[in-house]
């Protein structure tokens, strides 16, 4: 074969997946291998299966700026197009709060709704010291530096903010003083947890499922109101003392300038993904816990939600 | 042991249905395409075509032995074009360009690329027997390294880089120097500040090593042609009769065997990956063989230790993801979502709890790993071919994949740009007589190099002896030291033979 034909072969096998025009488009702001990329590709599918859509929805992934490369071509150049979704996430949210999408506000999209969130965890290995959160947040209440985290968000992240949203509740005076690395994504949190190079890790409940069962690492708390379905015996950071709850939710926005119909139709499309049985298989085989929110409520959650994380980051020193 | 041949048999029962063998050779056949085509290679290829997969409606098991042939599968086509255009079709295949070129240019192309196969072959084979013995225990290993041994690791690839030019070990320093520069771009990972970025949010996610690979070298060799009017081909050389060089294959045995061994190793640890386990044992068997070893002039060796190393690693590699979760290389995070799209949890568990999946894809790779050698060294004349279509067909044709491909992979213009740019530079660094696989090394590995010093330290509390705290960290330190300061000394023992012709940039 020759190198021409084989150019050819490979635009065929790239441009089938840019030609059906009216296809919906699903935009994944990152990698392939990302929660975003799980988000587009799940939501995408059961779309499919369910009838919600006449054709299977085309995945692009847009990586960069954390995401912000993608909210900056919804927000600025493709405002009207009513077939795209945009798979979002806390991460979203929190780098709107922190003002790291190159000056975009979330009044610039319109978000969809979540169908799961993904809880958070504070985790350590099956031989640590601490027992519970409680002896955990006292060794760090009597010195800061003593207890340190790996979390798969860089530093100021959600991962991060999470371990010092706690570490506020516990009295610790001097938050900037607790040491946290941020790796690549939270297994890797954990090989450095289990491996001993940092006493705790913070992510999310889906990144630590494999290791509770093969009994690797114990869970001190999950950051939820009540307990997560299916993980009983983990207790809540509430019921330790520590009104902190911290969840990952998985959700879309769409561009802002669509009509309010199309708007409440991507709205019960989610709704009805997020209360097929397939989801619902998928959420549990992830760690997932539910947590539908829809239109004008996860509207609102949002805008509370920026305005939280807004608050932290100054006091922590993210930002100004 | 009865365990593993138990487990094995139940994967051969499901990889060898009609159903799923015709997926595995669908899969190493587009595999071997999309790793020859410069600037896609294996993590794109996967990417490219998990959609269709989906389409296709296939379940898990048949879902990853299609996405793992064709990882395989372009993991052997990256040599390809490494050794027909000197332009790596993956960034695995860089160090294959440095003794595959050369052996193409002294008019045995045929030879290079049976030799790189049958390497491909042993590396590949290996790898994936260690995966199915050693995987439920390798995957500890991981547990050892902490920052200050990844610091230690990283540090090791950069202090052997300065036996890499053949003639000039400061340009080469110069331009790992460039990439560590390079590198530095986008978000600074422990405060999360933008870096050298201009205020551009498309630099935010730094530099993509593709991106560099395929304007450095093959943009570069577009101008190198123009350059020349087109006139003298890039490749004319007349390919003879296509025979096996059993002696020569048999030569490199012990090369193959250390290779295998080192690049499973370096596929294991996460993030290490495959180019530093094509790196390391390239550097090792040079520094083994010595100067009289003739590496970078085409030497047999010198093409099968990164050919069986790269594809070593890529075994290796599905390690850590198969067992913790933890994607040992760009390619395995793209399997990994796969996996979690899939509902399957990779993890501890998952040997346990899915034996047909992992036993499965254990049975397809090993199965895979024979139609793949069937179609690049029998049928290695078919690539050969290619030499044959004047430059001036082939040049703008590879000009034309590369930037579909970066185009298909990161979907925006400014990325096309800086493949210009990088082409620009290329041209420039090659006319100064600059190797530019350190830039590329520096642009890999220096980020990540960085980020685990940093790390380091704020686990210390800016404490440089944790750097030394751990024996394997140690080890590897010592190792790095004696890398960069062996040479400088044998050099006055040995004298240097004069670098032939063909051994340097061509121009």
């Amino acid at each position: 074969m020759t190198l021409r034909l084989k150019a050819l072969f490979a635009g065929a096998v790239i441009f089938t997946a840019g030609t059906a025009s009216a296809a919906t488009e699903c935009i994944a702001p990152a990698n392939p291998g990302g929660g975003w990329d799980f988000t587009c590709r799940q939501i995408g599918k059961i779309l499919y299966d369910i009838g919600q859509v006449d054709q299977p929805v085309q995945v692009t992934n847009m990586a960069g700026g954390g995401g912000g490369l993608a909210y900056q071509s919804v927000a600025n150049e493709r405002t009207d197009d009513a077939d795209l979704i945009v798979a979002a996430s806390q991460a979203t949210a929190t780098r709107l709060a922190q003002d790291a999408f190159g000056g975009a506000t979330a009044d610039q999209v319109r978000f969809v709704g979540a169908i799961g969130a993904d809880p958070g965890v504070i985790v350590v290995g099956a031989d640590s010291e601490f027992q519970s959160l409680n002896e955990m947040l006292d060794a760090m209440a009597a010195d800061p530096g003593s207890v340190s985290f790996a979390g798969g968000s860089a530093a100021g992240g959600f991962d991060h903010l999470k371990v010092l949203q706690l570490a506020q509740e516990a009295g610790v005076e001097d938050i900037r003083a607790i040491r946290y690395i941020g790796v690549d994504g939270g297994a890797d949190a954990i090989t450095q947890t289990v491996g001993g190079f940092t006493q705790g890790m913070t992510g999310d409940m889906s990144e630590v499922v494999g290791f509770i069962e093969s009994g690797d690492v114990r869970v001190l708390a999950v950051l939820t109101e009540e307990r997560v379905p299916g993980f009983e015996d983990i207790p809540t950071a509430r019921e330790q003392g520590y009104d902190v709850v911290a969840v990952n939710w998985r959700g879309l926005y769409v561009p802002k300038d669509i009509s309010d119909e199309r708007f409440q139709e991507w709205a019960d499309k989610l709704r009805a993904v997020g209360e097929s049985d397939e989801w619902k298989a998928a959420m549990e085989a992830n760690g997932l816990a539910p947590f539908l929110v829809t239109g004008d409520d996860f509207q609102s959650f949002i805008d509370g939600n920026i305005a939280d994380v807004r608050t932290l980051s100054q006091e922590i020193g993210v930002i100004q | 042991m009865a365990e593993i041949v138990a487990n094995l048999g139940l994967g051969f029962s499901i990889a060898l249905s009609p159903y799923t063998l015709m997926l595995a050779i669908l899969g190493c056949f587009i595999g071997t395409i999309v790793g020859a085509l410069p600037g896609l290679g294996p993590s794109n290829g996967v990417a490219i075509m998990i959609p269709i997969t989906f389409t296709l409606g296939l379940d898990a098991v048949a879902a990853l032995v299609l996405l793992t042939a064709i990882y395989y599968g372009a993991m052997y086509g990256g040599r390809i074009s490494s050794i027909l255009l000197n332009i790596p079709g993956d960034e695995p295949a860089m160090m294959t360009c440095l003794d595959g070129h050369p052996m193409a240019r002294n008019g045995r192309p045929g030879d290079a690329l049976v030799i790189s196969g049958v390497a491909s072959f042993v590396g590949a084979t290996l790898s994936t027997i260690g995966l199915m013995i050693l995987a439920p225990a390798l995957s500890r290993v991981a547990y050892q390294f902490g920052p200050a041994e990844y610091f230690a690791l990283y540090l090791l690839a950069f202090c052997t880089l300065g036996g890499m030019a053949s003639n000039n070990q400061a340009k080469a320093a110069l331009a790992s120097c460039l990439g560590i520069m390079i590198a530095m771009v986008g978000l600074d990972p422990n405060s999360g500040m933008a870096r050298l970025t201009g205020g551009n949010l498309h630099l935010y996610d730094g530099v993509d090593f593709l991106v560099a690979i395929v304007g450095l070298f093959a943009v570069s060799e577009v101008f190198f042609f123009i350059e020349k009017h087109g006139k003298q081909g890039a490749l004319n050389i007349v390919v003879g009769r296509v025979t096996i060089p059993w002696a020569e294959i048999w030569s490199t045995r012990w090369t193959m065997a250390r290779s295998s061994v080192l690049g499973f190793l370096a596929g294991v640890l996460p993030g290490a990956g495959a180019s530093l386990g094509s790196f390391l044992t390239y550097m090792t068997e040079k520094s083994i063989a010595g100067d009289k070893g003739g590496f970078g002039t085409g030497v047999a060796k010198g093409i099968a230790a990164p050919e069986v190393g790269n594809n070593a690693a890529a075994g290796g590699a599905l390690v850590p993801m198969l067992t913790l979760g933890v994607p040992g290389s760009g390619t395995t995070a793209v399997l990994l979502a796969v996996l979690v799209t899939l509902n399957i949890t990779p993890g501890p568990t998952l040997f346990t709890e899915r034996p047909d999946v992992v036993w499965g894809l254990i049975a397809s790779l090993l199965i895979a790993n024979f139609v793949l050698l069937a179609m690049n060294v029998p049928m290695v004349k078919v690539f050969v071919r290619i030499l044959r279509l004047p430059p001036a067909v082939l040049m703008p044709g590879v000009t034309m994949v590369s930037f579909v491909g970066i185009y298909a992979l990161t979907g925006s213009y400014f990325d096309l740009l800086l493949v210009v740019a990088f082409g620009v530079l290329g041209y420039v660094l090659r006319k100064l007589d600059v190797p530019t696989v350190p830039v590329i090394l520096g642009i890999l590995l220096g980020g990540k190099m960085e980020k685990q010093l940093r790390d380091a330290m704020v686990l210390s509390d800016g404490d440089w002896t944790y750097l030394v705290s751990s024996p394997i960290a140690v080890g590897l330190l010592l190792a790095a030291f004696l890398g960069f300061v062996a040479p400088l000394f044998l050099r006055r023992f040995i004298r240097k033979p004069p670098v032939p012709d063909h051994a340097k940039p061509i121009d």
